[in-house]
């Protein structure tokens, strides 16, 4: 009996097994070369052999502590290799020695294995630099993230072959060349050394190589069962009486690839006539799907015009933080929120306008739990998750869609409210308002925002359809998963391929995926090797460790591939540099099963749309989808899909009765980490949540009254629990969420994600999944939460959110409201009227900005709170990451921070519908800093242009500049924070930002390294113009000097998607910022924070203005 | 009238009566020379040398991990450290302001403790010298604060207290050890001559710096005397109000506020002569010097330390009455913040010790029970160490943007520092008590040479104070 047929294996301790960070930086493909790493001694291997056959190897392997061995042999002599791998113990100790001895020699010269591998692409042949690169010039490249299966196109930003900064394309559909956290980190992502770094079997490293070959056999010993016994058959016979054989299931998360949906539904089913394409998504669209299915008896996907409408109702739909396109629906929704520029017809409006104004849409949102699109709205409504349905109902029946009434009665909603939302619906001009249903809502609501928006005439002006861009099976993503694993249970199912996705960890507890795949992959490892189980992924995490194989995946920025946008515009995926562990793209690896092992990303992506498009220059189309970063005319059609179903069938969703006396539990992907598959992500760990402001946990939010009631205060642990399936968590009081309604997030209490994110003592939250249900993912009814003893503390960046009366965060709703001085908001003698940017207090002269003079006016209207910026900020100015403990000791390292203030009652127990506002604070960079005054060494100093600069190696650490700092900006180094010595950390760091060390303070610098480099180019433009021949090719050349300043972007501008934050140079009267804060309407609203300190603030703010309905009391 | 005639105020003299030069001399050099090292001084250098341990081990800790193991944080970046730099600071005014500004006034009760407050002057501004070098981020880069000639002409940043205090804190730290070492020379020669250890003898002959007494040597010696306590007076009044502008000059609210240099001088000098007090009291006792450290002396300094308590109760008052009469949200809230916030029991704590107990003071009858002064000196160098908690963290933890309000908690370090300092006070003070004559040996031998012809004229001691003539 082998040995390896007793493999039980179970998940190992997350730590410990993972193998250190190798960084070999391979800029280019390493073409082979291996003998050097797979080499080992002779006199070692050979002193093994004392006993007989199969031993021998065992112990040989041992010795060596290497697979790669096997796979030598096995690559240079698959025949002689498969008659010791093979399941017998019969080899003999001569074939044995013979097949040894040859294959050591090989394997000891040291390049030969590389013989029998075809030379891979090298994606960037620096050898001969292409004529664009100037050595220290980045370079751009436009790709797409996929994210939930939906790409965003971004700008890729790569220093001599490492890219170290992410942004959006502007010709991207979905970017608009802003971004989102999830781009933005994703960087750190590809160079997370947490990332699995090779393909394992049963946790022992192996090669790919290896695992195509035990699938082939795998294949073949399938084939086998089909023949006659005794018959003879040739390898390829069996294979390919194997592959027709084989019930090979593909489990995938959502995609829309069209190169990987055109192997799923058309290469493999052609290799492999018995495959099955499954598809799990934690955070799919079930309800929508089954939503749209409802209502017009088909799948849709559904795209918002969400700068077309002027009324907008959200039934618990976070849209401006939609994974698809949350950044383009905050960057369209804000379009109609902002105040008009200068040039807009619309100023006359503006300023004749009042509580009705019609440059700004009106957003009303029913939600179960804060959201920023909560947060965004004029009218925001706390409702339990169980009521919002009736709510949809009430609504339908009297906007004229007959559905059936919500059982019992809507307790808390105020009738005259409810009136007054009616009314600004049906006002609204025909076409100009939108319904949005959440994807957390049963089908039932999504159906009726459905025949609402056809009823109110959206379809078409404000909501469009296009053809549903998953290419699945219409089945539901759990109805989908659950079919597989009744499969697998059945021995339905031979092979199972997971590609991507962490299904054991993100499954619905009731379908018990690991336990059930865990049976699998132990049959599958038995002396019969009766099933195959592959889990492809990035990490080997809770899924891989329950599969027979794990293969290392590639991150998108190392990998070809392509991907559907929220409108159906597909891009191209290209790689920006070679695979930092030599991972498989999906694409690739599909290829290999179905036959072609060294199946290139490259070429399986271009001919698949060399065949789509058909005729005509296809290297062109090619080369102009590449640069575009988006394939033209790529986008789906949009149609008009006719309502079906009769509403009045629509009954009631189970669970959504009004009960007064249960407890609720709503559940959310988690605004930072997702559905967990960036847990280790330090960026996103520590990027503190939207509202409550905690890091690297999950907290369980819970009403203030109603913890009140249950004797919860923050940091108390409860046990919540559903069924068998229990967790524990700790509570934070969360104004703005329903009484006796609960939210937790998932992606927390991770035990496989790495260093970064799994679940410690400390931190790393708890596991939501354990209490979602694949009948309904999103609400669990009647949740019994129990008090422990226990305290869990939570980490909370601000844990002060009233503004203490003090005018920090100026809001309105109408123009007037700014228009006189408020002698109460300032000192008298400093008033509206005397703005201390003209009339400077102080002794000294003023000084005077010749050059540029940079400046930067954040419109907290357009603030949405989404923390791209934040994340954009720490990814270009390399900011370290801290650690929960050093975030609980207050000393988080962000430059720029969206403080949160709740304004309204002071208690909190009355904060259910309290007001929430979003203010991002930077460096102000003050004309008079006080910072720059106390600074003992002069590390921290004024520069000519108005900025107050950080010199990192002159400052000594006193922190006085920190503490005389009344805007708390400036971060101090209390330890060696940054990394300095892993070394793909190395790699991610931008190369023109210092990477700071222990004791040495730091700040916002305006991303004084990109005004420098506009700088340069503008200076090297204006001095050819200087010298130009003619006074055209002058005025052209200064033109363009204006433009390279005029294009200058700090990071965290460059990220928003709703370009709230502007800056420029304010010497230049052009410029946006200029505009904003000398000009128009804007002037008499734009304010610096704590101006009556004279520090004469660089950065200002102009307020927040809503647009609330004059019926509704209160606003 | 009467009532006072019948009781007359007892008025203890300086120096207790039946002295002479020869059992001045041997009384005070005895315990250097010939007396048996007391076991309570080897079991109290034994605990400061645990004590420096614990100190040594922070401080190397501090240098490998870096100030984050204090509690320190964005918006309090400055903790215990300069809590401790202050407070020692200030404990370092009442060396020298006994023996410069009392010498200057003519003070003569001041001789049997200006060398041990001189002493102890110099070691809390070295305990206190410590912190600023040891809260900085970058220590090994501590010399760009001073200006040396670097290559790229770099200088200090003149407009930051910072660089005043580097200058005011080392021109103090050197006027007081010339000070304290010019007055040592005399006894140093004594002890040379008396000594019977040859090692002794060279060591002491070498500090004495060849003195020998003659008319000559003490002619000079009194001017340069004279003119040190004429330069170590002003910096009595600078180096405290030098440390004051660390915050006067900050705009946070608690800081920003010109009371402070005449308020942190007096909390000094009131800190300092609690620090005296705590010193002096149990000195006296140990080694029996009830005749040289008189009631009079004790009570004297309760005297001071009433004196400066009520100054510094004055700047309290006004710190809280301009908050509110400049109408200033943010200076309101920092005193309603002092008052009810999370660090309230250090306002009222400070409140008790710094003005409520020294009240006791008025009373002679408390200010002559030795027992009582002592509690009280311990008190208000609690009080005072409050204080500059109060004005560094309180100040600090909530100023304009409540988006960064927090809270300090002192770590392990940050008490292991900070006992670790005292352990060092406490080793220097032992090593000096038993190596140098704690009390001047001559100016006592003046001092009894003036009771004596005070008594020789006939006059009772209570009233030859005030006639004494220069010493």
């Amino acid at each position: 009996m082998s040995e390896s047929g007793k493999h039980k294996h179970k998940c190992p301790a997350a730590s410990g097994r993972r193998p250190e960070a190798t960084t070999k930086p391979t800029l280019l493909q390493d073409t082979g070369g291996d003998g050097q790493a797979n080499g080992f001694a002779v006199t070692s291997a050979t002193a093994g052999l004392t006993t007989s056959g199969r031993r021998y190897w065992r112990s040989l392997e041992e010795l060596a502590a290497s697979k790669e061995f096997q796979e030598i042999v096995e690559r240079e002599f698959p025949a002689a290799a498969s008659e010791w791998k093979d399941d017998k113990d019969g080899v003999s100790r001569r074939n044995f020695l013979r097949v040894m001895g040859a294959s050591m020699a090989l394997a000891g010269i040291g390049g030969m294995t590389g013989c029998s591998r075809p030379p891979d692409a090298k994606i960037a042949p620096y050898v001969n630099p292409p004529e664009s690169v100037v050595p220290g010039n980045p370079q751009y490249y436009a790709s797409a993230m996929p994210l939930g299966g939906y790409g965003r196109g971004v700008l890729v930003e790569s220093h001599t072959g490492r890219p170290v900064k992410i942004e959006g394309n502007p010709q991207h559909p979905a970017s608009l060349g802003a971004s989102d956290i999830f781009m933005q980190a994703s960087l750190l992502g590809l160079y997370d050394p947490d990332r699995s770094q090779t393909i394992e079997e049963y946790g022992q490293t192996g090669t790919l190589d290896r695992f195509l070959h035990a699938f082939d056999q795998f294949v073949r010993r399938l084939g086998k069962t089909g023949t006659t016994p005794g018959q003879i058959a040739s390898n390829d016979d069996l294979r390919r009486l194997g592959r027709s054989n084989v019930r090979l299931r593909v489990l995938t998360e959502t995609t829309t690839s069209p190169t990987l949906l055109n192997q799923l539904q058309v290469r493999l089913p052609a290799v492999f006539p018995k495959v099955r394409w499954h598809h799990y998504d934690p955070i799919g669209r079930d309800n929508a799907r089954e939503g749209a299915k409802l209502a017009f008896g088909r799948d849709v996907n559904v795209v918002y015009g969400f700068d077309k409408a002027q009324r907008i109702l959200s039934l618990d739909s976070n849209f401006l933080a939609d994974h698809r396109a949350g950044v383009r629906y905050a960057a369209d929704y804000i379009a109609r929120r902002r105040l008009p520029r200068q040039a807009s017809p619309d100023l006359t409006m503006v300023q004749a306008a009042d509580h009705t104004s019609a440059w700004q849409s009106r957003l009303y949102v029913v939600e179960s739990t804060p959201s920023i699109t909560g947060t965004m709205a004029d009218h925001r409504l706390a409702l339990r998750h169980r009521q919002i349905e009736g709510l949809a109902r009430i609504l339908a029946a009297r906007l004229g869609v007959a559905v059936p009434p919500a059982p019992g009665v809507l307790g808390d909603v105020d009738p005259a409210w409810l009136d007054a939302l009616v009314e600004d619906l049906r006002t609204a001009p025909k076409g100009a308002s939108l319904i949005v249903a959440g994807e957390y809502q049963p089908p039932v609501v999504h159906a009726i925002a459905h025949s609402l928006n056809t009823a109110l005439g959206n379809a078409g002006t404000t909501v469009f359809y296009t053809d549903a861009l998953e290419g699945n099976d219409n089945a539901g993503d759990v109805e989908s998963l659950r079919s597989l694993l009744d499969d697998m249970d059945s021995g339905q199912v031979d092979a199972l391929i997971i590609l991507g996705g962490n299904p054991a960890y993100t499954a619905p507890a009731d379908l018990e995926f690991t336990r059930r795949l865990l049976a699998f992959s132990n049959a599958a490892s038995g002396v019969q090797k009766k099933f195959f189980s592959v889990h492809w992924s990035a990490y080997n995490d809770e899924t891989s460790c329950n599969c027979q194989w794990h293969l290392n995946a590639t991150h998108y920025l190392e990998e070809w591939g392509d991907v559907r946008s929220f409108d159906g515009a597909a891009s191209i995926i290209q790689p920006l540099i070679a695979p930092l562990y030599d991972g498989k793209s999906s694409i690739e690896l599909l290829e290999a099963l179905a036959g072609n092992a060294h199946g290139n990303g490259y070429e399986l992506v271009r001919d698949y749309w060399r065949n789509t498009w058909g005729v005509g220059d296809f290297e062109t189309r090619w080369q102009a989808s590449l640069e575009r970063g988006v394939i033209d005319r790529s986008a789906a059609a949009t149609f008009q899909p006719s309502l079906t179903a009769n509403p009045a069938a629509w009954t009631a969703t189970p669970g959504t009765a009004p009960d007064v006396n249960s407890l609720d539990l709503v559940l959310r992907p988690d605004p930072t980490i997702w559905d967990g598959q960036f847990a280790n992500n330090g960026w996103l760990q520590e990027l503190p949540k939207p509202h409550n402001r905690i890091t690297w946990d999950n907290p369980i939010l819970i009403n203030p009254r109603t913890a009140a009631a249950l004797g919860l205060r923050n940091d108390d642990v409860v046990s919540l629990t559903l069924g068998a399936n229990q967790v524990m968590g700790a509570v934070f009081l969360m104004p703005g969420q329903p009484e006796y309604c609960l939210t937790a997030t998932l992606g927390y209490g991770r035990t496989r994600a790495g260093r970064v994110g799994n679940k410690t003592d400390l931190s790393g939250g708890f596991d939501a999944y354990r209490l979602r249900t694949g009948a309904s993912p999103w609400f669990v009814p009647g949740i019994k939460i129990q008090k422990t003893n226990a305290r869990y503390r939570l980490a909370s960046v601000q844990t002060q959110q009233l503004m203490e009366g003090r005018d920090l965060v100026r809001h309105g709703t109408s123009l007037s409201e700014f228009a006189d001085p408020q002698p109460t908001k300032e000192p008298p003698e400093l008033g509206a009227n005397q703005d201390p940017r003209k009339f400077p207090l102080t002794l000294y002269p003023p000084v005077k900005y010749d050059g540029y003079k940079w400046g930067m006016t954040i419109d907290q209207t357009s603030c949405i709170g989404c923390n791209a910026c934040v994340t954009a900020c720490q990814s270009e100015n390399n900011i370290p990451v801290v650690g929960k403990d050093q975030v609980l000791r207050e000393r988080i390292m962000h430059w720029l921070r969206i403080d949160t203030y709740y304004s309204g009652p002071a208690s909190l127990g009355d904060m259910a519908d309290a007001e929430v506002y979003f203010q991002p604070v930077n460096c102000m960079q003050c004309e008079n800093a006080p910072c720059e005054l106390v600074c003992p060494v002069g590390a921290t100093v004024h520069s000519s242009e108005g900025l107050n600069d950080m010199t990192y190696n002159r400052c000594i650490g006193t922190r006085y500049c920190s503490n005389n700092c009344p805007y708390k900006v400036r971060r101090f180094n209390f330890y060696q924070y940054s990394d300095q010595t892993t070394a793909t950390y190395k790699l991610m760091h931008n190369p023109e930002v210092t990477v700071r060390s222990r004791g040495v303070m730091e700040k916002c610098t305006y991303c004084v390294q990109r005004i420098d480099r506009a700088r340069i180019d503008a200076k090297r433009l204006l001095s050819s113009a200087a010298q130009a021949a003619t006074a055209q090719e002058k005025a052209e050349l200064e033109t363009q000097a204006r433009a390279a300043i005029g294009a200058l972007s700090t990071a965290c501008q460059q990220a928003c998607p709703t370009e709230a934050i502007v800056f420029g140079d304010l010497n230049d009267a052009q410029s946006h910022a200029h505009e904003l804060k000398y000009q128009g309407p804007f002037k008499d609203l734009d304010y610096g924070l704590l101006t009556e300190l004279n520090t004469n603030p660089r950065t200002t703010y102009l307020p927040r203005l809503k647009n609330p309905n004059p019926r509704i009391k209160g606003t | 009238m009467s009532t006072a005639a019948a009781n007359p105020p007892v008025v203890h003299p300086v120096l207790a009566p039946g002295h002479t030069y020869r059992s001045v001399t041997d009384k005070i050099s005895a315990v250097v020379l010939t007396q048996k090292t007391p076991a309570w001084w080897t079991m109290s250098i034994g605990i400061s040398c645990m004590i420096l341990g614990v100190f040594s081990t922070a401080v190397i800790w501090l240098l490998i991990r870096g100030v984050g193991i204090w509690g320190i944080n964005i918006p309090i970046a400055w903790g215990f450290a300069i809590v401790n730099f202050v407070w020692w600071i200030g404990i370092g005014h009442a060396g020298t302001l006994i023996s410069a500004i009392l010498l200057l006034l003519r003070q003569d009760w001041r001789t049997s403790i200006n060398r041990f407050a001189e002493a102890m002057t110099l070691f809390a501004v070295s305990c206190a010298g410590m912190f600023p070098l040891l809260h900085l981020g970058r220590i090994w880069k501590f010399y760009y604060i001073t200006p040396y000639p670097d290559t790229m002409g770099l200088w200090p940043q003149w407009r930051s207290p910072l660089v005043w205090d580097v200058f005011a804190v080392s021109t103090y730290a050197t006027v007081s050890f010339l000070f304290w070492y010019v007055g040592l020379i005399p006894d140093l020669a004594t002890l040379r001559d008396r000594a019977k250890h040859v090692v002794a003898r060279v060591v002491y002959g070498i500090l004495a710096v060849g003195w020998r007494g003659s008319a000559r040597h003490w002619h000079r010696y009194q001017m340069a005397y004279l003119l040190l306590a004429g330069l170590a007076t002003p910096l009595v009044v600078s180096v405290h109000t030098v440390v004051s502008f660390d915050f006067a000059v900050g705009v946070i609210p608690g800081w920003h506020s010109t009371i402070f240099p005449p308020y942190f001088v007096a909390g000094a000098i009131f800190s300092g002569f609690a620090m005296v007090l705590t010193l002096a009291i149990p000195i006296r006792a140990l080694y029996g010097l009830h005749d040289f450290i008189t009631l009079r002396h004790l009570e004297n300094m309760g005297k001071i330390m009433l004196a400066t308590g009520l100054i510094v109760a004055y700047g309290y008052t006004v710190e809280t009455f301009m908050a509110w009469y400049s109408d200033n949200k943010y200076e309101i809230y920092m005193s309603l913040n002092r008052f009810t916030g999370p660090y309230r029991w250090s306002y009222w704590a400070l409140l008790a010790c710094n003005i409520a107990t020294p009240q006791l003071l008025w009373f002679r009858r408390i200010r002559s029970n030795v027992p009582a002064l002592f509690v009280i000196a311990l008190i208000v160098n609690t009080g005072m160490w409050l204080e500059r908690f109060i004005i560094v963290i309180t100040s600090l933890h909530r100023d304009f943007m409540p988006s960064s309000w927090g809270m300090y908690y002192p770590t392990i370090w940050d008490w292991a520092t900070f006992i670790g300092t005292i352990g060092l006070f406490l080793f220097l003070m032992l090593l000096f008590l038993r190596f140098l004559p704690m009390i001047s040996i001559f100016e006592m031998r003046e001092l009894v040479h003036q009771t004596n012809e005070r008594n020789s004229r006939g006059h009772n001691g209570a009233s030859a104070v005030k006639e004494s003539p220069v010493t």
